[in-house]
C-alpha cells in the first residue's frame, strides 16, 4: 500500500507579511520557508502508518507543485522519513491548477491513500484535498482527525460542530487532514538528515493548466488601535465606548 | 572565503532548536532546582542522533562536520546546557577518541552503541590532585601480562553514573611521567569500580556529575586506546575537539541569555517608554550582541579547521576562552537587564549565568587556555 501525502511550500509562520508591485505579490524576500504545519502532520501520520508492522505500507512519497527553490522543503520531509519527493514543476498558481497537477501524476502513479493537509498556513485556501478527490473520482473525507486501518478499510474520525463523526472507508481515498491526526511533527533525525540527498526526489513536468483565478490584490487587516484603560468603576463609560465608538453594541 | 551554511548544515540546526524549544524547555527549571538526571531527555537526544553525530555512518553515527555540531550544541545550549554536556562529552572526548584511535573490534563493541546513543561514555581524567596539571595522573594500571589493574581516584567526571563505558587516563610507567600514562577503554560495571555521590553543584545542575573510584580493576590488555604510552598524547588530543564543544556550549549559554534579554528589553516599560530605548539598556545589548558573534566566529572557524584537517588545537583554545569569557560576561549582564526579574528561577537567566562560571573552568581553565595560547604564540 503506498500514501502521497500533498506538502505546501510556506513561510515560516513568524514571517512578517509584505507586499510588492502595489501590494500585488507577496514580497518573498528574506522569507524562511516551511513544511506547511497541517502537511508536516499529515506526513507524522503516514509514517506512523507505515512503522506499525501489523499496516502494509510500503512506501510514503511527498509530492509538491512548486520551483526548484521548494527542493529544501521536499528534503527536509525525506529527512523526517518520507521514501520519494515528487516534485511537478510548476508555479503553484491557485487550488485548482495545484490539484490539477497532482491528480494528472496521480493518474500515471496510483496511490491508495492521499494525505492533505486542511489548509496552508499562507493562503488558506482549504480546497486541493477536496479538488484532487474531484479529478481523482476517489472518496474524500475532509476535516480528519484520526486515521486508522481495520482490515483492508480506513476508519477515520472527523471534527464536526460539538463532537465527532466516525468513517469508515474504501481506499482509494483523499483524506484532508487536521490538528489531532498526529501528537505533533516529527523532528527529523541526523541520519535522516545525511540520507535525504540520497532519497529520490522526482521532478516531474508540469501538464497544461488552465487557470481560472487570479490574485489581484492583497490587504493588510487594520492596525489596532491603541488600548484605553478605564478605571473599573467607570462602567457606564465603558458601555458607552462600546457602544458609540467601538459600534459592538 | 564562504560565510553561507549548507542546506543540511541548517536542517540540524532547526532541528536541535525545535528538539530543545519542544523537549528540554518543559521542565528545565524544575530538573536544574532538583538535579534530576535528564533520563528521558538523553534518550531523545540518542534517538535523534546527536549523542552521536560527529561519528562516521559507518560505525552507526550521524556522519556530520564539525560545523554542524556547533549549531546544534548553539541551539541546545541556549535551552539547556545540563543536556549539551552529555552531548559534548560522549562526541568530542569519548567517542572521537576510540574512533580516532580504537581498533575496529573496540568500535564494533563500543563506539557503535554509543554512536546510536544507547549507551553513553565518560571521559576519566581529573583527579583529585590532577586539574589542571594533568600529568600529575596517580591513577595507575599496572600492566600484568594479559590485563591492567587499575587503582584510584577520578573526579568531577561528567557521565559518571550514567555512563557504560569510561575512557580512564591511568599511570602504567611513573618514571616516564607524563609518556607513561595508557588511555583504557574500561566498562563501568567492572568489578571493581565504586561510583561516588551525584556532586551538589552550583550550575549545569541536571548533569550527573560523580567521583569515580577504582579499587583492583581488571581491564583486558585489548581495551588500551591506542600505542602504549601514547594516553597523555590522545587526552590532550581528544580536549582539543572538546573544547570546539564546549566553546559552543558557551555560545549557546550567552545567546539563549542574549535572546531572553533582547526581548524581555521590548517588552519592559520603564519611565514611559520600553527599556531598550534606554541607552543604558540598548548599549548592553549592543555589546552583547558583537561579543556572541565574535564567539561564534571563534567557533565555527575552529570547527572549520578541524573539519578541513588542518591543527585547530589553537584555535580550539581561543574559542573556548573567548566564549566562555563572554558567557559569563553576557548572561550576568542579562540579570542586569532583567533586574529583579532576573535573579528569580522564572526567568532562566540566573540559571544561564550559573551555568556560564562552568565553562570557564572545566575541559581547561581560561586560564589553561591562555597557556596553550601564549605557548602557540611561541612556536
Amino acid at each position: 500500500m503506498k500514501i502521497l501525502v500533498c506538502i505546501s511550500n510556506v513561510p515560516d509562520t513568524t514571517t512578517k507579511v509584505k507586499f510588492k508591485e502595489e501590494n500585488t505579490l507577496f514580497d518573498d524576500s528574506g522569507v524562511q520557508w516551511i513544511i506547511n504545519p497541517w502537511d508536516e502532520l499529515a506526513l507524522t501520520r503516514a509514517l506512523e502508518l507505515k512503522e506499525d508492522a501489523g499496516n502494509s505500507v510500503d512506501e510514503v512519497s511527498v509530492i509538491h507543485v512548486g520551483g526548484a527553490q521548494t527542493d529544501v522543503t521536499l528534503r527536509k520531509a525525506l529527512a523526517i522519513g518520507a521514501d520519494k519527493a515528487i516534485r511537478i514543476d510548476a508555479c503553484p498558481a491557485d487550488a485548482y491548477s495545484v490539484a490539477g497537477q497532482i491528480a494528472a501524476y496521480l493518474k500515471e502513479n496510483p496511490f491508495d491513500i492521499v494525505f492533505s493537509g486542511i489548509e496552508s498556513s499562507d493562503y488558506n485556501g482549504s480546497s486541493v484535498g477536496a479538488m484532487i478527490a474531484e479529478f481523482m473520482d476517489y472518496s474524500g473525507v475532509s476535516s480528519v482527525t484520526s486515521v486508522a486501518f481495520e482490515g483492508d478499510e480506513l476508519i477515520l474520525y472527523r471534527a464536526i460542530p460539538g463532537g465527532k463523526q466516525k468513517i469508515k472507508a474504501k481506499i482509494p481515498l483523499v483524506a484532508v487532514v487536521q490538528k489531532g491526526i498526529a501528537t505533533e511533527p516529527r523532528i527529523p533525525a541526523m541520519r535522516g538528515i545525511m540520507m535525504a540527498r540520497k532519497k529520490p526526489l522526482e521532478v516531474k513536468p508540469a501538464i497544461e493548466m488552465q487557470i481560472l483565478t487570479k490574485s489581484v490584490k492583497f490587504e493588510m487587516p487594520e492596525a489596532k488601535g491603541a488600548c484605553k484603560m478605564l478605571d473599573a468603576e467607570h462602567v457606564e463609560q465603558l458601555l458607552e465606548l462600546l457602544k458609540n465608538e467601538a459600534k459592538v453594541l | 572565503m564562504n560565510f553561507e551554511f549548507t542546506e543540511e548544515q541548517l536542517m540540524i540546526r532547526d532541528a536541535a532548536r525545535d528538539f530543545a524549544q519542544r523537549e528540554l524547555l518543559p521542565g528545565v527549571i524544575e530538573r536544574d532546582d532538583k538535579a534530576t538526571y535528564p533520563t528521558e531527555q538523553v534518550k531523545r537526544l540518542g534517538e535523534l542522533g546527536f549523542l552521536g553525530m560527529l561519528v562516521g555512518l559507518e560505525y552507526d553515527g550521524g556522519g556530520m562536520d564539525t560545523i554542524s555540531y556547533v549549531l546544534a550544541m548553539e541551539e541546545i545550549s541556549k535551552v539547556d546546557s545540563s543536556v549539551s554536556v552529555i552531548m559534548s562529552v560522549n562526541n568530542s572526548l569519548v567517542c572521537w577518541g576510540v574512533e580516532k584511535y580504537g581498533t575496529e573490534a573496540q568500535k564494533q563493541k563500543y563506539l557503535k552503541p554509543m554512536a546510536r546513543g544507547e549507551k553513553i561514555g565518560a571521559f576519566l581524567l581529573s583527579e583529585p590532585e590532577a586539574g589542571s596539571d594533568a600529568t600529575s595522573q596517580r591513577t595507575t594500571a599496572v600492566d600484568m601480562g594479559d590485563h591492567y589493574l587499575v587503582n584510584g581516584t577520578k573526579n568531577w567526571i561528567t557521565n559518571g553514573k550514567s555512563a557504560s563505558t569510561y575512557i580512564v587516563m591511568a599511570q602504567t610507567h611513573s618514571e616516564l611521567k607524563h609518556k607513561g600514562i595508557n588511555v583504557l577503554i574500561v566498562d563501568a560495571k567492572s568489578e571493581g569500580i565504586s561510583v561516588g555521590p551525584h556532586e551538589n553543584k552550583m550550575g549545569m545542575r541536571a548533569s550527573d556529575t560523580c567521583s569515580v573510584m577504582f579499587n583492583n580493576v581488571k581491564v583486558p590488555k585489548e581495551n588500551r586506546l591506542g600505542e602504549e604510552g601514547f594516553g597523555f598524547k590522545l587526552a590532550m588530543k581528544s580536549l582539543e575537539g572538546g573544547r570546539i564543544g564546549i566553546a559552543s556550549q558557551a555560545l549557546g549559554i550567552a545567546s539563549g541569555a542574549y535572546e531572553l534579554a533582547l526581548k524581555y528589553a521590548q517588552e519592559r516599560k520603564a519611565f514611559g517608554k520600553e527599556i531598550i530605548q534606554h541607552q543604558a539598556i540598548a548599549f548592553k545589548l549592543a555589546d552583547m550582541a558583537v561579543e556572541i558573534e565574535a564567539a561564534r566566529f571563534f567557533c565555527l572557524k575552529a570547527a572549520w579547521l578541524k573539519d578541513q584537517g588542518k591543527p585547530y588545537g589553537h584555535a580550539s583554545a581561543m574559542a573556548k576562552l573567548y566564549a566562555a569569557e563572554t558567557a559569563m560576561k553576557v548572561t550576568t549582564e542579562a540579570v542586569q537587564i532583567h533586574g529583579g526579574y532576573g535573579y528569580v528561577k522564572e526567568y532562566h537567566v540566573e540559571r544561564l549565568m550559573r551555568d556560564a562560571k562552568l565553562t570557564q573552568i572545566y575541559e581547561g581553565t581560561s586560564e589553561i587556555q591562555k597557556i596553550v595560547i601564549s605557548r602557540g604564540l611561541i612556536a
